[in-house]
């Protein structure tokens, strides 16, 4: 079936800009970039429709590729349902977004280094949903990692990018610490890292009543997923990594590699199935950083910051959907999510680009005359995010909330709340944005072609996107839930009633914006840092580890241990041998030769002693 | 040249041989000194031959015309590395060639 062509495309697009990009013409850079992502989606098409209806997993192997006793892992890939959902949405998003990515980037500095690592983003993308076991997962989970970082950090020459980079790379090495401890756990809890050969020995293990080795296992993944997903409490990097370009933003950090963890979580659902606690725990932490989120999405200026923190809370809700068990629904969300926060994204990046970088809210306004395809796709996008009736967003964010509404009440009714806090946010931000008068100082234009086409074809899919119900195509992976009217109504109404409060701040009345500003002072003041969780951080984590190593590690270890102790040491222990034996060398030829008119009688002498030649 | 014993090719092999030695260690121009050790080398060379014809084994000549490829190749680099000292230093003497230490 050739399943490794389709990471292949992107990789050999890789390849050639990365060596060639800098000599060769922006436009043929485009078109590597472009046409080797538009191959891979064709040929995913094309897999699909060949092994379609897909009910039994379909794998390769090409090669052993780890072996050492018992210890066996093949580079294997592996398609079965949940993978044709994943792969769909990262070479389809993927491909609209490389095309916005040219009308973007066409003005940037560094345009084939973006394309290259562009590329190198979809190859370990696609290595990461098609691996059939842990290892070959993780190393496109790092590889993942390595891109965002390479490309959070774009603009290296600024400070805040680079350090935003670093942010992004250190927060993930504590999540994928907890990846790398619970490949070891399974592999000794299994004796293999294969996802077919686990699923089949786990089916024949009790559920864990209690806290023990399954549980271990899928917190220990949990805490990875937590630092991909930007879950809380790892979720500070998200928001700092909007400094990259915005097509980077919409592509990895909303649409396919944050939702890695949600995928790798549903991917092992078999495992969690078996701990109930773990399971809690996802839920709980998902439905607290769903809400906990969105309030500091309230009061945020940044139009991207608005939208990362939007992306937070709704890993959140995908993970409450996975936390109750309602892993399609999770997946669906994943899947429309996709679709309308790319398009709330390149949304923004439409107007950045035609504000010529402006991002702040306050200096936007009155945008809807000027570039009506950006606030007609937005628009949709918002409304999709905000479970408005008819729209994606509606039927995933309700698919979760029904699974939820069943398992517990109040975990629904935040939920829901949640729902209006982010209709709220939302279009907080578009009737900033587009309606009311011009506030900037740029003469706002349209964006090109290539931008508004992706923007257009990612509005129809927010649009009609809900229809395509993947937790029926998933159906005979997960059991599929109960669909209930009530948490339905419930959840449209909040969402509809948090669209009429922003109405109302922000189109009717835009005083009382303000005057609520001052009213909830403290509280204003506390959401608009963000609850003080990054200061939080540099006072209890970032300070300690740079203090430790400036006086320990620097000062101790390595100045006073390695540099004077074991560098300049041994060239002192060296150098005092030396100058004892430096007597023996005095330069003069008839002292050698003496020297070796003894060695050598010394020599027979000794032989004639000892030596068997008599 | 059956009668003539063994013995005195040795005593002729040991002469050179210990008159290269002399050579080697007393002598004070570059060139004798190198002209010594090639005679300490034939001096070997003989007892070599001398043993191999003793013994009617071919393996001493065959040791013997080692010898000369090195000692030709020796040669040549040697008389390079003379001329090149000559050139660089002007001398020849062998006590005056001694800066080779710190």
């Amino acid at each position: 079936m050739n399943l490794w062509l389709i990471p292949f495309f992107p990789f050999a697009g890789f390849v050639l800009n990365g060596l060639l990009g800098k000599r060769l013409s922006k436009s043929i850079v485009s078109l590597i970039a472009v046409g080797s992502v538009a191959a891979s989606f064709a040929f995913v098409l094309a897999v699909l429709g060949k092994v379609y209806p897909l009910n039994v997993p379909f794998s390769d192997h090409y090669f052993t590729w780890i072996q050492s006793g018992s210890l066996s892992i093949g580079c294997d890939f592996v398609i079965d349902r949940l993978t044709a959902v994943m792969l769909l949405v990262i070479t389809g998003v993927g491909l609209l977004i490389h095309i916005y990515s040219i009308g973007y980037m066409a003005h940037e500095e560094g345009y084939s280094r973006f394309f290259t690592f562009l590329n190198l983003f979809m190859f370990f993308m696609l290595v990461l949903v098609l691996a059939a076991n842990l290892l070959l997962m993780f190393v496109g989970w790092e590889g993942v990692g390595l891109c965002s970082y390479l490309l959070v950090s774009f603009y290296f020459k600024e400070k805040f990018a680079a350090d935003a980079g670093n942010k992004a790379f250190i927060v993930n090495r504590v999540g994928d610490f907890g990846f790398s401890l619970a490949i070891f756990l399974t592999f000794i809890l299994f004796g293999t890292l294969d996802f077919g050969h686990i699923s089949s020995t786990v089916a024949g293990m009790p559920v864990e009543t209690s806290a023990h080795m399954l549980t271990a296992i899928t917190l220990l993944l949990f805490v990875g997923a937590a630092g991909k997903s930007a879950q809380f409490p790892l979720y500070v990097w998200l928001p700092d990594a909007m400094a990259g370009p915005t097509p980077v933003s919409a592509l990895i950090h909303a649409a396919t590699m944050v939702t890695a963890g949600v995928y790798m979580v549903a991917r092992l659902s078999f495992l969690y199935d078996h701990a109930p606690l773990a399971m809690h725990v996802v839920a709980l932490v998902g439905l607290f950083t769903a809400i906990f989120a969105a309030t500091i999405g309230l009061v945020q200026n940044d139009i991207k910051k608005v939208f990362a923190y939007s992306t937070v809370s709704q890993l959140g809700y995908m993970f409450l959907g996975l936390g109750v068990g309602a892993y399609s629904a999770g997946i669906f969300h994943l899947m429309t999510h996709a679709f309308f926060k790319a398009l709330l994204f390149l949304g923004a990046g439409s107007v950045i680009h035609g504000l010529a970088g402006e991002q702040d809210l306050r200096h936007m306004g009155g945008l809807r005359k000027a570039m009506p395809i950006t606030f007609i796709t937005l628009g949709i996008a918002s409304l999709a995010i905000c479970g408005f009736p008819g729209f994606s967003g509606f039927f995933s964010k309700d698919a979760i909330l029904s699974a939820v509404y069943e398992r517990s009440p109040w975990m629904f009714w935040v939920g829901a709340f949640t729902a209006g806090l982010t209709a709220f946010y939302v279009f907080r931000a578009f009737f900033l944005a587009f309606f009311g008068k011009y506030r900037g100082h740029h003469h706002p234009h349209e964006s090109p072609l290539d931008m508004t086409v992706p923007l257009s074809v990612l509005a129809l899919l927010s649009l009609v996107g809900g229809f395509l119900s993947v937790p029926t195509w998933l159906s005979g992976i997960y059991p599929l839930g109960e669909e209930r009217t009530f948490p339905m109504v419930v959840s449209a109404l909040f969402g509809i009633l948090g669209i009429c409060i922003a109405a109302w701040f922000y189109l009717i009345r835009p005083s009382m914006a303000e005057s609520m500003k001052a009213s909830a002072g403290p509280v204003y003041t506390l959401l608009e840092n963000k609850y003080y969780v990054d200061e939080l951080y540099t006072e209890t984590i970032v300070k300690p580890v740079i203090g430790v190593s400036r006086s320990l590690l620097w000062r101790g270890v390595d100045e006073g241990f390695i540099d004077t102790g074991l560098v300049t040491g041994i060239a002192r222990v060296v150098r005092g041998w030396g100058s004892l034996f430096r007597q023996w060398q005095s330069g003069s030829i008839r002292n050698y030769a003496t020297w070796i008119l003894a060695g050598s009688l010394l020599v027979i002498f000794v032989l004639g002693l000892f030596g068997d030649a008599r | 040249m059956g009668h003539i014993p063994l013995s005195w090719y040795l005593i002729l092999s040991a002469i050179l041989f210990g008159t290269g030695i002399a050579g080697f260690v007393y002598r004070k121009s570059v060139i004798t000194v190198f002209m010594s050790i090639e005679l300490m080398l034939n001096a070997v060379n003989l007892s070599f031959v001398a043993f191999s014809y003793q013994l009617q084994r071919i393996d001493g000549h065959i040791y013997s015309f080692f010898v000369m490829v090195v000692a030709a190749a020796e040669a040549a680099v040697g008389l390079a590395i003379i001329l090149t000292v000559f050139k660089n230093r002007g001398t020849l003497q062998i006590d005056e060639v001694d800066s080779m230490k710190l």
